[in-house]
């Protein structure tokens, strides 16, 4: 009998703090554990008891790496909840000040986290002396996106602009017309990342994806759509509850979201294109076309480009939302007065998949109870159905070559763990 | 200057989100420069190169908060010449030490369905209330701007050159109307240390004080203007109460927000 364990006990170029452990006996996989131990931090139990207007800066807190997407799903649930409608230009400068997010967000994982892997170097610094151009393009076009969130938001990390119903301040049509020249420049550097990320080699892998995202009449979905999978949900967004649920494992801090009476599901840039590619802005669509991508990607490894269109797509609409821009006279729609308890949900796109947020308000204002569910929580049991077919099908590989290989199967989803404990060790037990 | 001559440079992550790390790779123009005068010998975020310790300098981002952590960072502070925690988490204990003010039991039911499977500990503290730290880099997230002076300081072997004056001293630097006096909207600027640029009131709202208390922060002051602006003690309290409600002066006002109110 041959048994085998494998543990990473770190996870590198994640953000956040897991581990992995893999169990294999006579040359089948027994147990596959993603150990998410990240340090509970309670963001649910202290929510309570604080006024509603506080949650878009409390919970941004939760992730450095993609705060907006926690600002937005917040403000949406607060005002589904004081049947508040947020429209025009404001609606517009949240989706650019989301561009900002998704631009930054995804270019960090494209070149400094995912790329060393194809290209076998442990960081991007290293990747660096072989590929100087490509990584300084890099950081200009992480830059960029950078940029546009401190020209919106004040600053890249927790921006100090967003309120629920809108904004402390609008930018000046010329501000924002002063920033084009930048997103021109950065047009160019994420083409070539279209062109760079379909040039790397791709294991031939195709996974059986439940893909779920949002989909919207006539967008890309960023904060607006209904929830649908390419298993027939299709339901309005603020149902989340309705179809998945979240389950706690002993081995992980944070708790994995399943279909209801199901499995595991997918969040994140492959489940958005093969749910909205029709709705991409036409250099983006074409980009994709011309490096081969179909209408449907089920090989994670292929994730790289099709965040990459993600970000021409971002890039694209950034600029149409420039372009047509009018100041708005008030740079927020002002909330009602909490007269009697009231209840909001809301869905929005982080760059790693869909967020939901649900508020309980008591009347005054105040947080009764406070649900989050981020997108790492629920592609975690989808990365450990990879991680097993993965180890199936590379038993033959010693333990060190199948580590890396777990290693790099996770980092297709681009795993976000202080979202999700709410990440990573590997431990490879072969029996 | 040799490989071997190069300081050793770690980053290390106790409970936190993340952003301060984010931060050093967001100095997008400044990030191969630095990277090539230092050897990132531990920086797990950013690679899977780990060199042994000891350190010549470790950036400590996040909070205490469970029992592997608190023995983890006295190891870590014995590898380390030099130790700089960055960010409100680890300066204060961040948002997550305000479990330190409510019922970590209740909290773990509240939010896991088997609290028996998490362990945690009671409170969220600062790095300094575990070891010896060198020096402190507030906010959250952390300046990019202070996070660069103050590894350039430590690679020269000075002091970090960086201001602990009130925002309000930013903001008259910056031109700032004062959203308190010409507004009446609340704010911490008084009370709360610079280093962000006085950013929230260029943007037409109160500092929340995300860089924690300033060296001599006239509390007392502060929570009779704000109650004068028509805030009830329960939401002085809770003003007080986010990213630094564990640094002292923050915890004490936030007490006498409504203790005064019980008087």
């Amino acid at each position: 009998m041959t048994e085998r364990t494998i543990a990473v006990d770190y996870l590198a170029r994640v953000e956040g703090e897991g581990a992995l452990k893999v169990r294999t006996k006579d040359g089948h996989v027994e147990d596959v554990e993603l150990k998410i131990f990240e340090p509970p931090r309670f963001f649910e139990a202290f929510l309570r008891g604080r006024a509603y207007a506080e949650a878009p800066d409390i919970t941004a807190r939760i992730c450095g790496i993609c705060p907006v997407a926690y600002q937005m799903s917040s403000c949406h649930a607060m005002e589904r909840a004081l049947g508040m409608s947020v429209g025009g230009p404001i609606r517009e400068l949240r989706r650019l000040l989301y561009c900002g997010e998704w631009i930054e967000s995804h270019v960090l994982h494209i070149y400094l986290l995912h790329a060393p892997d194809f290209l076998g170097y442990p960081d991007a610094i290293q990747m660096a002396k072989d590929y100087p151009e490509a990584v300084e393009h890099a950081l200009a076009l992480k830059k960029v996106g950078n940029s546009l969130m401190t020209l919106l938001g004040g600053r890249e990390i927790h921006p100090i602009n967003v309120r629920v119903g809108g904004f402390y301040r609008a930018p000046t049509g010329n501000e924002l017309k002063e920033f084009r020249p930048q997103l021109d420049a950065a047009m160019k550097f994420a083409e070539e990342t279209v062109r760079f990320a379909a040039d790397l080699d791709f294991p031939d892998i195709e996974e059986d994806y439940e893909f779920v995202s949002l989909r919207h009449p006539a967008e890309y979905p960023l904060n607006e759509g209904d929830l649908v999978s390419s298993r027939g949900v299709h339901v309005p967004q603020d149902h989340w509850e309705d179809v998945f649920e979240e389950r706690q494992v002993p081995h992980s801090n944070a708790l994995q979201s399943v279909r209801k009476g199901g499995g595991s599901y997918l969040v994140g840039p492959l489940a958005r294109y093969a749910l909205n590619q029709d709705r991409l802005t036409p250099r983006a669509a074409e980009l994709a076309r011309s490096v081969g991508l179909g209408p449907v990607v089920r090989n994670p490894y292929k994730s790289i480009i099709v965040r990459a269109v993600e970000v021409v797509y971002a890039i694209e609409e950034a600029l149409r939302i420039i372009d047509h821009y009018t100041r708005p006279e008030r740079p927020y729609v002002g909330p009602p007065a909490v007269a009697r308890a009231e209840m909001g949900a809301a869905v929005t796109e982080a760059p790693r998949g869909i967020l939901y947020h649900r508020y309980n308000l008591a009347a005054g204002g105040l947080i009764e109870e406070a649900k989050i569910v981020a997108p790492t929580s629920q592609n975690q049991k989808r990365i450990e159905d990879d991680l097993r077919h993965l180890v199936e099908r590379s038993l033959a590989l010693d333990d060190a070559t199948l580590t890396d290989a777990c290693e790099r199967a996770i980092r297709n989803h681009d795993p976000c763990i202080s979202c999700a404990t709410h990440f990573l060790n590997l431990e490879l037990v072969r029996e | 200057m040799s490989a071997a001559a190069k300081p050793k440079l770690g980053v290390f992550k106790f409970a936190s989100c993340d952003g301060c790390q984010l931060s050093i790779l967001d100095c997008e123009d400044e990030l191969l420069a630095v990277a090539n005068s230092v050897d990132i010998a531990d920086f797990r975020e950013a690679s899977r190169a780990v060199l042994d310790g000891p350190y010549d300098l470790s950036l400590v981002e996040g909070s205490v908060t469970t029992e592997h952590d608190a023995k983890r960072i006295k190891e870590i502070r014995a590898q380390s010449k030099a130790l700089v925690t960055i960010g409100a988490c680890a300066t204060s204990g961040g948002i997550q030490a305000l479990r330190n003010f409510g019922d970590v039991e209740e909290y773990r039911r509240v939010v896991y369905a088997k609290p028996e499977y998490i362990s945690t500990l009671a409170t969220s503290t600062a790095i300094a209330d575990h070891v010896k730290v060198d020096f402190e880099l507030r906010g959250c997230p952390i300046s990019k701007a202070q996070l660069l002076e103050a590894v350039g300081a430590f690679l020269q072997g000075r002091a970090p050159n960086l201001p602990n004056e009130s925002v309000c001293i930013e903001c008259k630097r910056r031109g700032n109307v004062c959203v308190l006096v010409a507004h009446g909207t609340p704010c911490l600027g008084p009370v709360t240390q610079a280093g962000c640029g006085a950013i929230c009131p260029a943007f037409n709202r109160g500092c929340y004080g995300c860089f924690g208390p300033q060296a001599t922060p006239n509390t007392v002051s502060l929570i009779t203007e704000l109650k004068t602006l028509g805030m009830d003690p329960g939401t002085v309290q809770r003003f007080f109460r986010t990213f630094n409600s564990n640094a002292p002066a923050f915890k004490a006002a936030s007490e006498a927000a409504v203790a005064e109110a019980k008087a």
